[in-house]
């Protein structure tokens, strides 16, 4: 009975979060009539320069990030200079119009436009003030883009989610450095069992006994890095909510990290499979060659893909199932959509650690047989 | 598009926040996690190790005790009964000696009561005969003290005589 009782506080904590995040598109619907479901879906899960938190997308409450652009030196000044700037519209062919935000103040001289940050060309001047023009060609901007260096969302919950995980592993790095090899308590209790698993299902079960001490500390962080971020991806609202691991970009990092990581790693058995594999014909061995060198590829290629895909599409399920409401603009529908967005969110707890130890396990397994010795 | 597109500012940060992550946590959290955990491992399989040895151990001294008790058990019964017999054969001896010292102050007590007596019964005996001379002699001296005396003794004795 207390644990139903727990469980539906759990669920209405849930529920109002949740209406952290639908607030805005609600508030949008009651604006402009029609709610385009894939258009908010796409805007939560790309970058953006600010941190929204509640209320319509103008005017909101929202974190406004850092700009930092580099373009002939580095040029740093708030994303509001662009949020709170003038809003452009261009007319585009097939009567669609092209909204862009025009920089004001230390943003002058730059546009914002879907996310993306592009210099204006000055055309001229227009009572004694320059005039600015963001150039569409097709749905793309024609405009050149400074180096945009700046403390997006993701980089914002990237360094969040660093610092979370050097709190917690140096609570339980200080906790043993204290204790010393005892029986562990509290936060080293809990996160003991996952880090002997890492190091022995992971690292040791598909590398070289021998040699897998080494891979350790980079399966660790790779694993940890993954499971904390996919979970602070899972909370909807700040600091929780932006989907990093879900970012190609991301991923793109950390599969070129293990890939770094095997190719260095890589024996002269591993290098004599690629390029000589033995057992096989002289053409054979000549017509395997290129198959092996995309091989090494499409291994990290793969893990890139894999966990991009999963985390996104988890928030756009998630998305998708509270959107319903919205859709029918009635609020009946959330009995239908949270208990199935519930559903979704804790299988997304599962899948988030899925996601790591899968990363970690196949970076384990490429490793491993860079590392393996001959043994024919 | 640019869904699946990287975003290089953010490829950037990302390096650099995922390097230093790296080399913080390997250096300060993974490092000391790790080595206190191996220790520990270490310390229980050790343990481990020590107590199915000391079992082992504990089982060969217990054997070993058991070997030794016994040995004393039957150490100390054989000294009990070497005891028992030494000791009945010393009261046995001791008896024999009593009862031979016994006999023999008995013995010797006889023959000197007996030499004692003979002494004695010889010194009565002196003393008797000179006892009985002396009544004899005062005994004579006064029946022959006048002549009537002598004359009725020797007339009594002389009737005493019969003359057959």
């Amino acid at each position: 009975m207390q644990q139903a009782g727990k469980f539906s506080s759990l669920l209405q904590i849930f529920v109002f979060a949740l209406s952290f995040f639908v607030y805005q598109p609600f508030a949008k619907a009651s604006e402009e009539e029609n709610f385009n479901v894939g258009e908010m879906i796409m805007h939560h899960i790309k970058d953006a320069h600010e941190w929204h938190i509640a209320g319509p997308e103008h005017g909101g409450t929202s974190i406004y990030l850092p700009i930092i652009l580099h373009d002939n030196g580095f040029k740093v000044f708030s994303s509001k200079y662009f949020y709170h700037g003038k809003e452009i519209e261009v007319p585009g062919k097939d009567s669609v119009t092209y909204t862009y935000m025009e920089g004001v103040g230390p943003a002058k001289g730059y546009a914002l436009y879907h996310e993306e940050i592009y210099k204006l060309d000055k055309i001229g001047t227009s009572n004694g003030h320059a005039v600015y023009n963001l150039e569409f060609h097709g749905e793309h901007p024609h405009n050149a883009s400074p180096t945009d260096l700046s403390i997006t969302k993701n980089v914002a919950s990237l360094l969040f989610g660093s610092l979370l995980i050097l709190l917690i592993m140096f609570a339980v790095a200080r906790f043993y450095r204290k204790n010393g090899a005892v029986a562990p308590k509290g936060l080293a209790k809990f996160l003991e069992p996952i880090i002997v698993m890492v190091r022995d299902d992971i690292a040791k079960a598909n590398i070289d006994k021998h040699k897998y001490h080494k891979y350790v500390p980079y399966l660790l962080t790779i694993f940890f890095f993954i499971w904390i971020n996919n979970m602070l991806g899972l909370i909807p609202i700040i600091p929780g909510g932006a989907n990093l691991t879900g970012n190609i970009t991301i991923t793109l990092f950390l599969a070129f990290c293990t890939l770094l990581v095997t190719v260095f790693s890589g024996n002269k058995n591993y290098w004599g499979h690629i390029f000589w594999m033995p057992g096989i014909p002289v053409p054979m061995k000549i017509f395997m060659i290129p198959i092996e060198l995309i091989g090494i590829l499409t291994k990290p290629f793969a893990l890139m893909i894999r966990l991009f895909a999963n985390i996104t599409a988890g928030h756009i399920i998630v998305l998708a199932l509270i959107s319903i409401i919205f859709i029918n603009k009635n609020i009946a529908w959330a009995g239908l959509s949270v208990p199935m967005a519930l559903f979704i969110s804790v299988l997304e707890i599962l899948v988030a650690f899925l996601q790591g130890f899968l990363f970690a396990m196949l970076s384990a397994l490429f490793i491993g047989a860079a590392v393996e010795e001959a043994h024919h | 598009m640019d869904l699946i597109l990287p975003d290089f500012g953010l490829l950037v940060w990302t390096g650099i926040t995922f390097s230093l992550l790296l080399f913080l946590l390997a250096k300060f959290a993974w490092k000391p996690i790790l080595n206190a955990v191996n220790t520990r491992e270490q310390n229980i399989t050790d343990a481990l190790e020590l107590a199915e040895k000391t079992k082992a151990e504990m089982q060969a001294l217990k054997a070993e005790n058991d070997q030794i008790l016994k040995a004393a058990r039957a150490e100390r019964d054989q000294i009990l009964k070497e005891a028992k017999e030494a000791a009945n054969h010393m009261v046995e001896e001791a008896k024999g000696k009593a009862k031979d010292e016994a006999a023999k102050i008995v013995e010797s007590a006889r023959q000197n009561i007996n030499s004692e007596k003979a002494a004695a019964m010889a010194e009565i005996k002196n003393h008797v005969a000179s006892l009985s001379l002396e009544i004899a002699e005062k005994v004579v001296r006064h029946e022959l003290g006048s002549d009537d005396k002598q004359k009725a003794l020797a007339t009594q004795l002389a009737g005493e005589i019969k003359m057959n």
